[in-house]
């Protein structure tokens, strides 16, 4: 009998849908990331260093020292009624005033929210519209529910209000079942974009017309640099539309608190379904967050992060401006946490990554955030973590890693084979030029030195 | 396959393994981080187990003034690829005086650089498939059209384009058509500046394991290794599942013989010491041809050096404790 057969005896026995959990060479070249000599512009991780550690400490030792029977202990599988209240209120800031905390599920983090959402709503097979590039760990929550995704374009306003409905009426021909639209409105993940106030409109507009649910992923609304939020899609409907909120961008992704908030009948399908997940959320931390909105300034500290990453936005923009090779070209977020960056022609960010990490800068490639394969002359660049200083050194690598590799592409693209191109470059469905306008193009002027 | 000559556990046992104090070195600045890590907690695991006092580093900054505030009595490498492989990184605990596992920092450069490693060995009179090694500056230089043109006529299709450096097959690819040569080089190139194209060689793949426990090199069991996908890429090297292994591989006895010759050959023609792995294909003629070898095998838990340990009837820990012991206070 032959010894290790497999490594794995059960490897016959999974789940379909475990099919595509991979070990993959993208995720071994990310482990480089911890090392300090590495600038990542990859991980999408919150500046926590900024929050008022030693009160925020003092809070939940109190917490537990003075309340432990409470905190320590099992609670509600809707979550704590005193937090549901305070996520009202923070909800109303981008003018959802009409929501109650019967209609707020807390969960583990937004991310368990949409799998609870997904979880409702499709069956294997179903249709989900989503933004094309769309958030990473969404398209994960879609797969695991074996519902297929069909992106829907976008440019600098965001989602295009007519590419969605062309997309509706595909569907409709086609005979699949759409079971909503997945959107990320404000500074979008990863293209960094905010949907404008027309497109809202329109979009509100064709749900009702094609009786189209949308799921509204909001975690970065609050930290725009440069007006006022925008009023949410929850806020101009409350039956279409099914609200995800965070406070893992507004103040710690380690507490792992955020929300879903839906119409009732929705929300009764939603705290049963997490009841069998999670039985209910972490108590300590829904305390914590509920006693750091009554007792801390939390306004003011949003405030403070949104300065630290304007500035962290501007050394990042004005760095790809002086230094980036012409044919690239980048989106100019007014808000959040990331850059979208095209290659120039025929450039594929996955295949270049070995490149960067030897020259010792991170990046995310864009096809991880395409469903269909597509994305591989975009990259995701993230400013909110590094300092500026390091963002611009971050920059600088980037550029150098951008100039060999076209130094390559000028070597091997002539061969004269007559499918490399399509080998390396173009893609099937391209809809790369419409996806995001770059910002060195807004001047309609080349900004490079 | 004929027995092997490791020591018996009872010699094993000869060694105070609870005298010893070992610092593993895992992790790096390499594409192979990941695997390294996990190897590294791997050997740390089998270590503690066999009794040995160890602790696992980073090859980073901290390292040398660690080393000096608190001496191991040997150094145990799990670092993959460059520094940990090139020969680099043992220099310097030459020049420390840190003893160490593993092969000498010559034998890794030459180790490291595949074409050096296959001219070397070919000139020893081992069989390995015919091969080029060319800079980006040579495609430049001379039209990548008529380069390519060359070496396929040459060395004809199908082909495996590879890093000239590297392990765990990062950017490794198989290439059945000339359309597909140019992407394959634009892929490869960004691994480093030197791509190996090789004729490609279908047969069973094996994995040649060699310890030397002080009585000489001695080849284990090998290793026959079947991906489900047909190809040992990274996904089917380190996801479980996809690759069925054989430990030992399912040889005759003529050809089992032949394979650990060639392992023992290579490590002692190369200048190895102490453990080394060598990739390999069995045609289906018998005949056995090297690939390519590495200083610093796989560790982790789908790595095939602990494969052909088991297979051979020891344990892990034992082996490596006992590595660690031959090397303890002894400086190159």
């Amino acid at each position: 009998m032959p010894r290790h057969p497999r490594l794995d005896p059960l490897a016959d026995r999974y789940a379909a849908r475990t099919h595509g959990m991979k070990t993959s060479e993208i995720r071994a070249l990310f482990s480089v990331v911890s090392r300090p000599e590495v600038v990542s512009l990859a991980g999408g991780m919150p500046a926590v260093t900024a929050l008022p550690l030693d009160a925020v400490g003092s809070m939940i030792g109190e917490l537990v020292s003075g309340m432990g029977a409470q905190t320590l202990q099992y609670g509600s599988g809707q979550g704590d009624p005193r937090l549901r209240e305070r996520i009202c209120d923070v909800m109303a800031l981008e003018g959802i005033t009409d929501a109650s905390p019967s209609e707020v599920v807390v969960t583990v983090g937004s991310q368990q929210g949409l799998d609870l959402v997904t979880r409702v709503f499709c069956d294997p097979g179903d249709v989900i519209l989503a933004e094309g590039p769309s958030y990473v760990g969404a398209l994960g929550v879609f797969q695991a529910a074996e519902a297929r995704v069909r992106h829907v374009a976008m440019d600098e306003h965001g989602l295009i209000p007519e590419a969605l409905e062309e997309a509706l009426l595909d569907c409709r021909t086609n005979g699949d079942r759409v079971k909503f639209l997945y959107t990320v409105p404000n500074f979008h993940n990863p293209a960094g974009v905010t949907l404008s106030e027309p497109r809202r409109e329109a979009i509100v507009a064709l749900a009702e017309k094609y009786d189209l649910l949308i799921i509204e992923d909001n975690p970065y609304g609050l930290l725009g640099f440069e007006h006022e939020p925008l009023r949410a899609l929850r806020a101009r409907n409350n039956q279409r539309v099914i609200y995800l909120g965070s406070f893992s961008k507004t103040f710690s992704p380690g507490l792992r608190v955020g929300w879903v908030l839906a119409p009732l009948a929705v929300r009764e399908k939603l705290v049963l379904a997490t009841e069998a997940q999670v039985l209910c959320p972490p108590s300590l931390t829904q305390y914590a967050v509920a006693r750091y909105l009554d007792t801390q300034p939390w306004r003011e500290q949003i405030k403070t992060f949104t300065e630290l990453y304007r500035e962290r936005r501007d050394a990042c923009l004005e760095s790809l401006a002086a230094l980036m090779p012409a044919g690239t070209a980048w989106t100019r977020p007014e808000g959040g946490f990331y850059v979208w960056l095209k290659l120039p022609h025929g450039l594929d960010a996955k295949l270049m990554q070995p490149r960067a990490v030897n020259a010792h800068v991170a990046y995310v490639p864009g096809i991880g955030f395409f469903a269909d394969g597509n994305g591989r002359e975009y990259m995701r660049l993230s400013y909110c973590y590094p300092e500026p200083d390091r963002i611009r050194e971050g920059v600088r690598r980037l550029a150098r890693v951008i100039e060999a590799e076209l130094d390559l592409h000028s070597t091997f693209d002539a061969v004269d084979t007559g499918t490399f191109r399509q080998v390396s470059g173009a893609v099937p469905g391209h809809e790369a030029e419409t996806i995001v306008g770059p910002a060195n193009r807004d001047t309609g002027k080349d900004d490079r030195p | 396959m004929s027995e092997t000559a490791i020591p018996s556990s009872a010699a094993a046992e000869e060694v105070d393994r609870h005298a010893l104090r070992a610092v593993i070195l895992a992790g790096g600045l390499t594409f192979e981080r990941e695997v390294s890590l996990s190897s590294g907690t791997q050997v740390w695991e089998e270590l503690v187990r066999a009794g040995v006092d160890a602790e696992i580093r980073d090859a980073d900054a901290g390292l040398l003034p660690g080393l000096a505030a608190a001496p191991a009595d040997a150094v145990f490498i799990a670092l993959h690829g460059a520094t940990g492989e090139d020969g680099a990184l043992r220099a310097v605990l030459d020049l420390a005086g840190v003893p160490y596992v593993g092969s000498p920092a010559a034998a890794c450069r030459l180790a490291w650089d595949k074409p050096a490693a296959k001219s070397v060995v070919r000139s020893a009179g081992v069989t390995t498939p015919d091969w080029v090694a060319l800079p980006h500056s040579t495609f430049r230089e001379l039209g990548a059209g008529a380069v390519l043109d060359l070496i396929v006529a040459r060395l004809g299709l199908p082909l495996m384009v590879k890093p000239a450096s590297g392990g765990s097959a990062l950017g490794a690819q198989k290439i059945t058509r000339v359309e597909d040569l140019p992407a394959a080089m634009v892929s490869c190139f960004a691994y480093g500046d030197t791509v190996l194209v090789e004729r490609f060689v279908e047969g069973v793949e094996l994995a040649l394991s060699v310890v030397d426990l002080g009585d000489g090199p001695e080849a284990l069991p090998a290793v026959e290794i079947e991906p489900e996908s047909g190809v040992f890429d990274y996904t089917s090297r380190y996801t479980p599942g996809l690759t069925e292994y054989h430990a030992p591989a399912r040889l005759t006895d003529d050809v089992s013989e032949r394979a650990a010759a060639l392992a023992v050959r290579v490590h002692e023609v190369l200048g190895l010491a102490d453990l080394s792995r060598t990739d390999a294909i069995v045609t289906p003629d018998g005949q056995v041809h090297f690939l390519e070898v590495n200083v610093s095998p796989g560790l982790t838990e789908t790595s095939m050096f602990p494969m052909a340990v088991e297979a051979a009837g020891h344990e892990l820990g034992d082996v490596l404790a006992r590595l660690l012991a031959l090397r303890a206070g002894t400086t190159r």
